[in-house]
């Protein structure tokens, strides 16, 4: 990954920042600068989502990318915040330690690193509520 | 006057039993668990790092006590496991709680004392009027080469305080610090450990610079140790703040609350501030609480600390809204030596 393509989403890699549609209430991560339903009407402004949710499905990662495969097995989930928006993120437990419909919350990551001498790229990953 | 606003504390789950490293070596554990009165030390998960403890830390902070972020003009992260050689810590724990960009920043590094290095900086910026709130870390990913006295107790944690002078729950009274040009404890740049002087690292390291700087402290403010609550030492084992608390006349009730290190280890630069913030799990408003650490170097930092109300107020700080140290080293998971050896990156790999 390029260093800008990194800098440009620390934003929401760090702080789950996306927006929210303030003529309908609709919450949007990754962000949306315009809203699909209320189209010209819309009011987008940022929101930070406190990043409380739950575990809508997951795998268990056994053969990974290079840049992943120290972490083998890991645990790949489809999180659904508590505000609405999915999306997929890494969750920190052992294969079992979770199901469907566990709460999770967020904590901060190193999720990739580019290479032993590259920018480090540190985000959001989940742990199951305990 | 400045002080404490809140504070937050972060331990990885992890640990490794000392006689698990023992049993690696071909080493006496009993005789090493005796001597440095150590059972069991944290481990940082595979993606763990400095930096991430720090952001926690911060987390946990500012979890426990409503803040404008925007309102932190400073943020010093101490640590001698900084990510990066050339790119502050500090700058990403900045961003990750939201006081990024008007803020100034920095990363210090002075051994296990780089941590209260960072809490008498934000004092003078808070006091002086240059920032209205500042954040001072103690974070590290501790090292130890393998087989080294060190790596029985080298850690991984960090505390986070948050400095200011707006209904602080602790008031910091007075600081003052010890400093010689000692090399009792080093790593040379481009070194993956550190190396130490063995034996020297005890009295021309640690006992002459945390006693003088804690006498230095106590003649300053004129006190004696039976004034105080509570009393935390940098704790690079059991043995030495025990020991260095009787030589200075501290009792060992006054420092059993703020004495983590038997099941955490030594989290070099988050070492005595986890000591500070155990204490505070459990201090009550009108305790006065005496902390000197150390970092090898050498230097030791002390500090005079008065506990108030605010501390047993909900409207301004919820003690309970973030883990105390004794729950964050509840529920461990324990690796063996090879699983530990993963973890911390010991293992040569085929790039």
């Amino acid at each position: 990954m390029s260093v800008a393509r990194f800098w440009r989403k620390i934003p929401q890699r760090y702080n789950l920042i996306g927006t929210r549609c303030e003529t309908c209430g609709t919450y949007f991560f990754p962000p949306r600068t315009f809203c699909p339903e209320c189209r010209r009407e819309g009011r987008i402004v940022d929101y930070r989502f406190p990043g409380k949710g739950k575990v809508v499905t997951h795998t268990v990662i056994r053969s990974a990318s290079e840049q992943f495969e120290h972490l083998t097995p890991y645990v790949l989930a489809i999180i659904q915040l508590d505000e609405g928006p999915r999306f997929t993120a890494q969750v920190v437990a052992k294969p079992g330690e979770i199901e469907v419909g566990t709460r999770v919350r967020p904590v901060f990551r190193r999720i990739a690193a580019d290479g032993e001498s590259g920018v480090i790229h540190y985000g959001t990953k989940f742990v199951p509520v305990r | 006057m400045v002080g404490i606003l809140t504070y937050g504390v972060y331990i990885p789950r992890y640990r490794i039993r000392v006689k698990e490293i023992a049993r690696v070596w071909g080493a006496n554990a009993d005789e090493i668990t005796g001597g440095l009165g150590v059972f069991e030390k944290s481990v940082p998960d595979m993606d763990e790092d400095t930096a991430t403890i720090a952001v926690e830390a911060a987390r946990y902070a500012l979890a426990r006590r409503k803040v404008d972020p925007e309102e932190i003009g400073a943020v010093y992260v101490g640590s001698e496991s900084h990510p990066y050689a050339v790119k502050p810590t500090a700058c990403t724990v900045g961003e990750a709680i939201g006081a990024t960009p008007h803020m100034t920043a920095a990363d210090y590094e002075f051994a296990c004392k780089a941590g209260t290095a960072g809490i008498q900086t934000c004092m003078g910026l808070v006091q002086s009027g240059i920032v209205p709130l500042g954040l001072a870390i103690g974070s590290d990913v501790a090292q130890g080469a393998p087989g080294d006295a060190l790596e029985y107790t080298a850690a991984a944690g960090g505390a986070a305080f948050l400095i200011g002078n707006r209904d602080p729950i602790a008031l910091i009274h007075r600081t003052c610090s010890f400093t010689t040009d000692t090399p009792d404890f080093w790593r040379r740049a481009g070194q993956d450990y550190p190396r130490h002087g063995g034996r020297f690292t005890g009295d021309p390291g640690y006992f002459r610079h945390v006693q003088a700087a804690a006498k230095l402290l106590l003649s300053q403010v004129g006190a004696k140790p039976d004034d105080y609550t509570y009393a935390v030492f940098h704790q690079p084992n059991a043995k030495f703040p025990r020991r260095v608390a009787q030589l200075l006349g501290f009792t060992d009730a006054q420092i059993r609350p703020g004495l983590v290190v038997p099941h955490l280890g030594n989290t070099y630069s988050g070492s005595s501030m986890i000591g500070l913030a155990a204490t505070l799990d459990v201090a009550s408003a009108g305790d006065r609480i005496f902390v000197t650490s150390f970092g090898s170097g050498a230097g030791s930092d002390s500090f005079d600390i008065e506990v108030t109300d605010a501390i047993e107020s909900p409207d301004l700080f919820q003690r309970a809204a973030a883990p105390s140290v004794e729950e964050l080293l509840k529920d461990p998971v324990y690796l063996d030596y090879a699983q530990y050896a993963k973890h911390k990156g010991k293992i040569v790999m085929q790039i």
